[in-house]
């Protein structure tokens, strides 16, 4: 792959991507694209996002040689791409500032977003509090309940919160929400989408800010060994750090990459978020995709312990790059990443955000594999904190069941 | 010339306007969907609009947000609507138009569905989430078939964008009221005649607006304006409380006033 230019001008990936919205919306993501458009010609837009993501996130973030890991794991050499020591905890604050910088260019003052975990939402609270903007967030009701302390953070930081209890009252139905809000409120409101997912120009743009995660990567690997790394891992949910980490390697063919996505309770339940590995092309907030479905072509619940893997879509790019074969996809289920969860933290000192532990579970076996002169960097995509409560409370059941003789 | 263009043709000679109700099939059970086709054909309905279940209907409002679910509850699916269609058009005989998310359509596969519909009877499709930049993949087979798709244009479409629209179509255009979703509303933001003329004067073919209106006096107002009205959750709503009364006193307005 000596080129690489997708999407096209309609914003397909092959036969992903596109714009499926209602035609309400459809004036509004033009003009965003346009607006975009504009602005990475603008030498002051990348100044004041660049200044931004230095002085105020704390970019870049150091790529870590974890040792301990990787004679752990016995084979190459793992590095992490420390994403979780981000202003917020993870990579998302990237995508969060780039965005909120082009609405204010487009006069809208009031954001309104979606959150899985929480973390996009914190992210995109703490910009709008940075740059005085309006913020509504909305959140699915089963996902306020795991990851209560992101919802108090986002309120402190002054944005409202509204819990969304249709349909699995997760991730999916907190972007129908927000959908719904843009449609109602879309002449003085920009949607800060917080993946590589949704209309065209969406999936590009949010690639293109993550991408920075990728490009100091390469920069700081090839200054600190003179070669390129042997494979790139991420974890999966809508795929932004992924896609992020992904991007500036896609036409080094040496350079093998690997999604994870979530198997939850294990890939042939029907309790897992492995849209790429179970799912088939179909359409769902504004773009075509891999999707979790039956067969009539409604969508099905997915399933991770972790809140931010808990999609049952993957964004466009990724769907296009397994078809290519570009890059390759895997799932790791919720007890490997509970596993990785605590043997990051004894191993490195670093407690991981569940998403990121997948990554680390895969990395690990891929590492086993490869031969100690091979390098591996994992992208630590957040870090663990929001999750401690909720894997505290994993364990101890596990615990109780183990002494009630129970398998689960 | 299908039966979409011949009612509105049989209309404009007539001088009258169109009534277009909305139900969501399956909701009650798919075995009574004939019968509330042939109500609604009664009632004086000049099209009827057929809801198709979906997961997540970022278009629509609670009202039919939960027909849906209770829908899917019952286990309706695409194929199971079409089978049902295929029975009334035997007994149906004004226009039937599927509305659906475009994911069942996909599902499904567009060749298949096409075929299925045609042989069906249905006259026409509106897809909320096809907007006509992405409409090529499935509008081609469609026009052989002779399967209207119905566009909508919004408050929120530039008027270049919805002449580009409305040239589209032979059917009729559908113009929704509101930023917004679907759902009942007491009123309308003020400007909304200025819109309706604007775009009744760009259309080429017969303008419908529909969204939010679910009372008499609304329809009257919004009918100096346009060629007619779509009626959703306020029928979805009648049927469910089974007030067959109310709803035939809604749809015989254009009853009382033109005959």
């Amino acid at each position: 792959m000596k080129t690489y230019t997708l999407p096209n001008e309609k914003g397909h990936f092959g036969m992903f991507g596109g714009r499926f919205v209602p035609e309400t919306l459809m004036k509004a993501i033009l003009e965003l694209e346009q607006e975009y458009e504009n602005a990475k010609k603008d030498f002051n837009f990348h100044t004041e996002k660049d200044r931004l993501l230095k002085e105020y996130v704390g970019r870049e973030t150091p790529l870590y040689l974890a040792e301990n890991l990787s004679k752990y794991a016995g084979g190459a050499n793992i590095y992490l791409k420390r994403e979780d020591l981000n202003h917020t905890g993870a990579h998302k604050i990237n995508n969060a500032i780039g965005q909120a910088l082009l609405a204010v260019r487009m006069g809208k003052r009031k954001i309104v977003a979606e959150t899985g975990a929480g973390q996009h939402g914190v992210a995109t609270a703490t910009v709008c509090a940075l740059l005085n903007l309006d913020c509504i967030i909305f959140m699915g009701e089963e996902d306020i309940k795991r990851q209560a302390l992101n919802v108090f953070r986002m309120e402190l930081l002054g944005a409202t919160v509204v819990s969304v209890s249709s349909g699995s009252a997760t991730l999916k139905d907190a972007v129908n929400e927000a959908l719904r809000y843009w449609v109602a409120n879309v002449d003085d409101t920009h949607y800060l989408l917080g993946s590589v997912m949704g209309p065209h120009p969406f999936p590009t743009m949010v690639r293109d800010f993550q991408s920075v995660i990728g490009k100091e990567t390469k920069e700081e690997f090839i200054l600190r060994n003179g070669c390129l790394p042997d494979a790139i891992v991420a974890c999966i949910g809508g795929g932004s750090n992924a896609m992020g980490i992904f991007y500036p390697f896609i036409k080094d063919k040496s350079v093998s990459l690997y999604g994870v996505e979530a198997a939850g309770q294990g890939i042939d339940t029907n309790f897992h978020a492995a849209s790429l590995t179970k799912g088939k092309p179909g359409v769902l907030h504004g773009s075509l995709m891999y999707l979790l479905q039956n067969d009539d072509g409604q969508i099905q619940e997915a399933h991770s312990i972790s809140a931010g893997l808990d999609y049952p879509g993957v964004g466009p790019e990724h769907s296009y790059l397994k078809d290519s074969s570009r890059a390759k996809y895997y799932a790791i289920t919720d007890d490997e990443a509970l596993e990785s969860f605590q043997l990051l933290s004894r191993l490195e000192g670093i407690i991981p955000a569940l998403e990121s532990a997948h990554a680390i579970a895969f990395a690990v076996k891929l590492a086993s594999e490869m031969e100690e002169t091979q390098n591996i960097v994992v992208c630590l995509s957040g870090r663990g904190d929001k999750d401690v409560d909720a894997v505290k409370t994993r364990m101890e059941k596990g615990k109780e069941n183990e002494s009630f003789g129970t398998i689960l | 010339m299908n039966r979409l263009e011949q009612s509105f043709e049989l209309l404009n000679e007539n001088d009258g306007k169109a009534f277009v109700p909305y139900l969501m099939a399956g909701d009650g059970g798919l075995e009574c969907l004939v019968d509330r086709l042939l109500l609604l054909e009664k009632f004086g309905a000049t099209a009827i609009e057929v809801g198709v279940p979906f997961s997540d209907p970022v278009a629509d409002g609670p009202i039919i947000q939960n027909a849906g679910i209770r829908a899917l509850k019952s286990r309706t699916t695409l194929k199971g609507i079409i089978t049902e269609l295929a029975k009334a058009r035997e007994l149906v005989t004004i226009p039937i138009i599927l509305m659906t998310y475009l994911n069942p359509i996909y599902a499904y596969g567009i060749g298949a569905f096409v075929q299925d519909i045609q042989n069906a009877g249905v006259d026409g499709c509106i897809i909320p989430d096809l907007p006509i930049e992405e409409e090529d993949m499935l509008v081609p087979q469609l026009a052989e078939a002779q399967i209207e798709l119905i566009r909508l244009v919004t408050p929120a479409t530039p008027l270049e964008r919805i002449k580009q629209i409305a040239g589209r179509g032979k059917g009729f255009l559908y113009m929704v009221t509101v930023k917004g979703i679907t759902g009942t509303r007491n009123l309308f933001q003020h400007d909304l005649n200025q819109f309706l003329r604007a775009v009744k004067e760009l259309s080429p073919i017969p303008v419908l607006a529909g969204f939010g209106i679910s009372s008499q006096e609304q329809i009257n107002e919004l009918t100096k304006y346009c060629d007619g009205v779509v009626v959703g959750s306020r029928i979805v709503e009648l049927f469910e409380k089974n007030n067959l009364s109310e709803m035939e006193i809604l749809m015989s307005i254009f009853n009382k006033n033109h005959k």
